[in-house]
């Protein structure tokens, strides 16, 4: 099968674009649908992890013969249980670490050791009576205050990388990257404005609804399974396997039903313990996390802490535009700041571009993926300066923003030349929008914001069975967290000539699939889709020659068309058409299991960008505030179920606006966290927000089949800025910082009243 | 009810009411608290029914706020009172949740709590020693700590009869619009004359001080005026000078102190309509 991925012109889709009901819908609505804390297995027990209660302790001692001679406590492990098989692989290490301390505990909730007994009574009352010896450190948890000399030092192995000469003393900066093209010096020079500024952002949990949970079984042979909540079930089997020594074909992974990730769920970190409790135990052991735990000892996103300086001709051109971006990344490598470097000015066609980032540990728990992660802080911090510069040269911010929009040729800031892009598109559409133009109340203000994504694809792996009766069974290994089995039914649907409800579209376990990349990077419907309409062009290839043979003629004689084999002219013989289910009856007599597969690393996943524009109203007095109108325009490529592309833009949407307002990890003078549930740590609640208007937009990805983009990501980059632009037009002041809690809003209020 | 008071008494672990569970159940599935007594006191009959008397209204203890609010005589006499118990929670915590367990939950942030001192409720408390009533106020002594002695049981709240013109009202502030616990809340209820004039407020705030504390000084800013601007400014300062906020997750002390009298300011104006002021 060729790797024919060309875009087919104008093309008429017959189910694709349509709105059928998502195949889990009912099993979610009426709770049939088993989730990560749903399985459950004879003799299983109960898993339970002690975690520190200190930010930054060296770990001199710990004594469980305590709690092991508690009647119905059946297994004990700790750092000892969980060798070093990283074999060098640093970034394995750390994984290793994350999910059990070693010799220190590096953030308050870390991992220091795990009981499976018989109830969860039991367990709990094991875990008191682990005796741990810690010698407490000095702790730091702010990005700035980390970056210090004399800041406590978290890894005495880390020397920052991307310095020359590489330093001698050990820092908590892992490493220095740097981005852009052309002189930004000369470039300031050049300009008639200027504008730099610092803003600082909190650090926010991505707050999915369902909490870390898993069963893991292992027997006496070494053979294991586990059921998880994840995003990506083949990752955790790769990751668990090399951090338990086994080899990869003794672990069957299956991933359940996932309430929510965002990223979140991209890494692992109960599910090694679980499974060497349950190695030790002889006994399946289940593992959930508390909220708390969750808060404390999963992977919330970075915090930050950036400079952007902007210069613009006196006639709206911007001449240079650089940033510094500090990230910290909790406990050990890996901030997003690489990819907020990147993507920093990415909207912008710049003829000189600079962007430096700092990757900085400290001592709270790791980061893990958020929806386009390290993207939306950039934004925020970029597109609030270009606000105020729009206003300063007295442009509107649109037609500003329309003046430097990078468009196809443009060089980007992080290195590439785009291809056909949407970020004007969706600028003009946004200007002709209702919204754009309605009159706004007393205390309130509007602010707009672009946005950028990469978008991503990866290795995939699809199969794709023609059952007897002519149904189709699609077995795809990407778990489906925005509606993706849904796409995928259309895709096979649309390629096949099919119903949809024809098509059932599962997500098979590690057993029973190639090694399919994580769901993440907005990369499923782009990268699975893709491979499911090259997996039903294969079945078709096989479909077609069957026909052939029961008609005796050669395959190249037949032709596929709306679900049917059709001879392809009238000198290839005179046949009625055949549907699938025709010759899926006869398919033992022709040669048996008729089935279409697909594996690759797929590539050409198209950048997609995103115009928001946000009303909010500002209560004087009191700071509160409210979001009154809110609406996305983004480009999709193509929608392959528009409800579940205007589902991606609305979350997108309200995620930010939690992390704008209220949303934000406080931390006590201890380095302990004050906020770990859902009273404290405010996400939105539905009264809080206006119905989020959406404007689809489709320019084709040519790297797609069908145009697909990847919409799920892009759709947080802007509303951090979009939110800021609005609160402080508002409210009359400048707001810098995240979130903008009333009390921030209130205390700015009252220092420019001050001011004035 | 004497049979409940008893088994608490006797008890010589910790032992709990339970009205709604709202608060106690969440306490205790969170592992804060490991019962040895719990005493559902909600099918006791004296705690279940709203009573219209001569001088007033008697609340059962276990009445819901779902219930309080569909009490059209109630509501009409106290709307201040009512709104300030269907603030709690949500729908699904209305149909539970009660005054009195908000009350002897003792958190400063309490949202009827200030509603109900405005109001000058008092409560009827039954223990192995008999029956005593108690004004509102002097329930709540310190975040989680009530003065109710080993085996007191509260039967009911009983909320005065209202003279002509009077009106009282609840706000709080939350950065969300529900599912939060009160930054600041600030509950007002006054009487006017024919004239407009107030002849009688009681003012209390929340969330600003380790207990729900009334405010005389607030209310005397009102009584004896028209509640114009002046009076409501120097009952907002009253307010603000009122406040021993702690900064904490929820909120900076500068934060609450202002928009304590803010909110008060606000308050007032809504319980003066209420009592048909103009
Ligand atoms: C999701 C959620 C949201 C919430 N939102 C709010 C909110 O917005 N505002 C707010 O103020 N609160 C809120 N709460 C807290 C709680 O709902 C309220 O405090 C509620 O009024 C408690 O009433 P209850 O009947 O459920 O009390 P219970 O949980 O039954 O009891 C609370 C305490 O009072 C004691 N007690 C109860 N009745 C008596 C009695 N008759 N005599 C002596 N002691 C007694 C109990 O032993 C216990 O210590 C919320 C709780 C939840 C779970």
């Amino acid at each position: 099968m060729p790797l024919d991925s060309t875009l087919q012109g104008k093309r008429d889709f017959k189910v694709v674009g349509t709105r059928p009901l998502r195949p889990d819908g009912i099993d979610k609505v009426t709770g049939r649908a088993k989730f990560g804390a749903d399985a459950t297995a004879p003799g299983m027990l109960v898993g339970r992890i002690l975690r520190s209660p200190h930010a930054h302790a060296r770990i001199k001692k710990i004594d469980t013969s305590k709690a092991e001679k508690l009647p119905g406590v059946k297994a004990i492990v700790t750092r000892e249980d969980l060798p070093d098989h990283t074999d060098g692989d640093a970034l394995l290490y750390d994984v290793l670490y994350n999910i059990m301390a070693r010799e220190k505990a590096l953030y308050e909730g870390h991992a220091v050791a795990a009981v499976a007994a018989v109830d969860t009574r039991t367990a709990r009352e094991a875990l008191k009576l682990i005796k741990v010896d810690y010698e407490v450190l000095p702790h730091v948890t702010d990005v700035d205050e980390a970056m210090k000399p004399g800041a406590p030092i978290l890894h005495s192995t880390i020397f920052t990388d991307g310095l020359e000469p590489k330093p001698k003393k050990p820092s908590n900066v892992v490493r220095r990257y740097e981005f852009g093209h052309g002189d930004v010096e000369a470039g300031f020079k050049k300009a008639d404005i200027i504008v730099e500024r610092t803003f600082k952002t909190e650090a926010t949990h991505q707050g999915y609804i369902e909490p870390h949970a898993c069963l893991a079984n292992v027997g006496p042979d070494g053979q294991g399974e586990l059921w998880v909540c994840t995003q990506g079930h083949f990752m955790v089997r790769d990751t668990c396997a090399r951090l338990l020594g086994m080899d990869i074909s003794k672990l069957r992974v299956t991933a359940s039903e996932i309430g929510g990730g965002f990223g979140g769920k991209t890494t692992v970190f109960i599910e090694p313990v679980a499974l060497a409790l349950s190695r030790k135990a002889n006994r399946p052991v289940k593992v959930v996390m508390s909220r708390e735990e969750v808060f404390k000892a999963s992977g919330p996103t970075a915090s930050t802490s950036i400079d952007v300086k902007i210069g613009v001709t006196k006639d709206g051109r911007i001449t240079a535009a650089d940033a510094t971006l500090r990230y910290q990344g909790g406990a050990f490598a890996g901030s997003p700041v690489e990819f907020g470097a990147m993507s920093a000015f990415a909207c912008y066609d710049l003829e000189n571009a600079r962007t430096i980032g700092y990757d900085v540990v400290t001592n709270r728990p790791k980061q893990a993926a958020y929806r386009a992660p390290g993207a939306p802080m950039a934004a925020f911090a970029v597109e609030s300066v270009i606000e105020e510069l729009a206003r300063k040269v007295g442009m509107e911010p649109i037609d500003f923003r329309m003046k430097n929009a990078a468009r196809e040729g443009t060089r980007s800031s992080y290195g590439p030349t785009y291809g056909p892009i949407g970020l004007l598109a969706t600028l003009e559409k946004a200007k002709q929008h209702p919204h754009f133009k309605a009159p706004l109340s007393p205390n309130q203000g509007r602010g707009m914001a672009c946005g950028f994504w990469f978008n991503f694809g990866g290795q995939t792996c699809v199969s794709l069975n023609v059952n007897s009766d002519g149904t189709v069974a699609l077995s795809v290994g990407t778990p489906d967290i925005g509606g993706s089995r849904a796409s995928m039914c259309l895709m096979a649907a649309e390629e096949l000539g099919i119903p949809y409800d024809k098509v059932r579209a599962i997500v098979a376990d590690t057993s029973a699939l190639g090694y399919n990349d994580v769901t993440d990077g907005s990369r499923t419907t782009f990268a699975t889709g893709m491979a499911t309409i090259l997996a039903a062009r294969d079945a078709i290839k096989k479909l077609t020659a069957r026909a052939a043979q029961i008609w005796g003629i050669s395959a190249e004689a037949v032709t596929w068309e709306k679900g049917y084999a059709k001879p392809a002219g009238s000198n290839a013989g005179n046949f009625p058409p055949m549907s699938i289910a025709e010759i899926a009856a006869q398919a033992g007599a022709t040669g048996g299991p008729i089935a279409g597969h697909h594996e690759y690393s797929a590539d050409g996943a198209g950048v997609s960008f995103a115009t928001h524009i946000c009303d909010a109203e500002v209560d004087p007095e009191t700071g509160a505030t409210k979001i009154v109108r809110y609406t996305v325009l983004q480009d999709a490529g193509k929608a392959v179920h528009p409800s579940y592309v205007e589902g991606q833009f609305q979350g997108g949407a309200v995620q930010g606006i939690g992390w704008a307002l209220n949303e934000e990890y406080i931390y006590g003078k201890d380095g302990r966290l004050q906020n770990a549930g859902f009273l404290d740590y405010r996400i939105p609640v539905c009264s809080d927000l206006p119905m989020i208007d959406t404007v689809i937009l489709e320019i084709p990805n040519p790297g797609h089949p069908y145009g697909v983009r990847g919409v799920g990501e892009t759709s947080i980059v802007p509303p951090l800025a979009a939110i800021a632009n609005a609160v402080s037009a508002a409210a009359g002041v400048r707001l810098t910082s995240l979130p903008m809690s009333p009390p921030r809003i209130l205390a700015a209020l009252d220092r420019k009243a001050a001011a004035e | 009810m004497k049979e409940a008071t008893g088994l608490l008494a006797r008890e010589k672990g910790r032992a709990f009411v339970l009205a709604g569970g709202t608060d106690l159940l969440v306490r205790l599935r969170t592992g804060f608290i490991e019962p040895d007594l719990i005493v559902d006191i909600k099918r006791i009959t004296a705690t279940r029914s709203i009573d219209v008397r001569s001088n007033g209204f008697r609340i059962g203890a276990a009445v819901t706020g779902a219930e309080l609010n569909e009490h059209a005589k109630l509501t009409k006499a106290w709307p201040g009172v009512v709104e300030a118990a269907n603030l709690i929670g949500s729908k699904q915590v209305q149909g539970r949740c009660t005054m009195t367990g908000n009350l002897c939950n003792a958190s400063p942030a309490a949202d009827s709590v200030p509603a109900l001192m405005a109001a000058a409720a008092k409560v009827v408390i039954v223990g192995p020693k008999g029956k005593r009533t108690i004004p509102v106020e002097q329930v709540p002594v310190a975040p989680g700590k009530t003065s109710l002695k080993k085996g007191e049981i509260i039967e009911s709240i009983l909320l005065p009869k209202r003279p002509p013109r009077s009106g009282d009202a609840y706000l709080r502030f939350i950065p969300r619009t529900e599912m939060d616990i009160a930054v600041v809340g600030a509950a007002v209820s006054v009487t006017l004359d024919a004239k407009g004039m107030c002849t009688d407020a009681r003012v209390a705030l929340g969330a600003v001080a380790p207990t729900v504390v009334l405010v005389p000084e607030a209310a005397k800013a009102l009584i004896g005026t028209k509640m114009d601007k002046a009076a409501l400014d120097a009952l907002a300062a009253a307010c603000s000078a009122a406040c021993r906020p702690i900064d904490d997750k929820r909120g900076t002390s500068e934060f609450r102190i202002k928009v304590a009298g803010v909110l008060a300011r606000r308050a007032a104006q809504i319980a003066r309509k209420r009592a048909g002021g103009k």
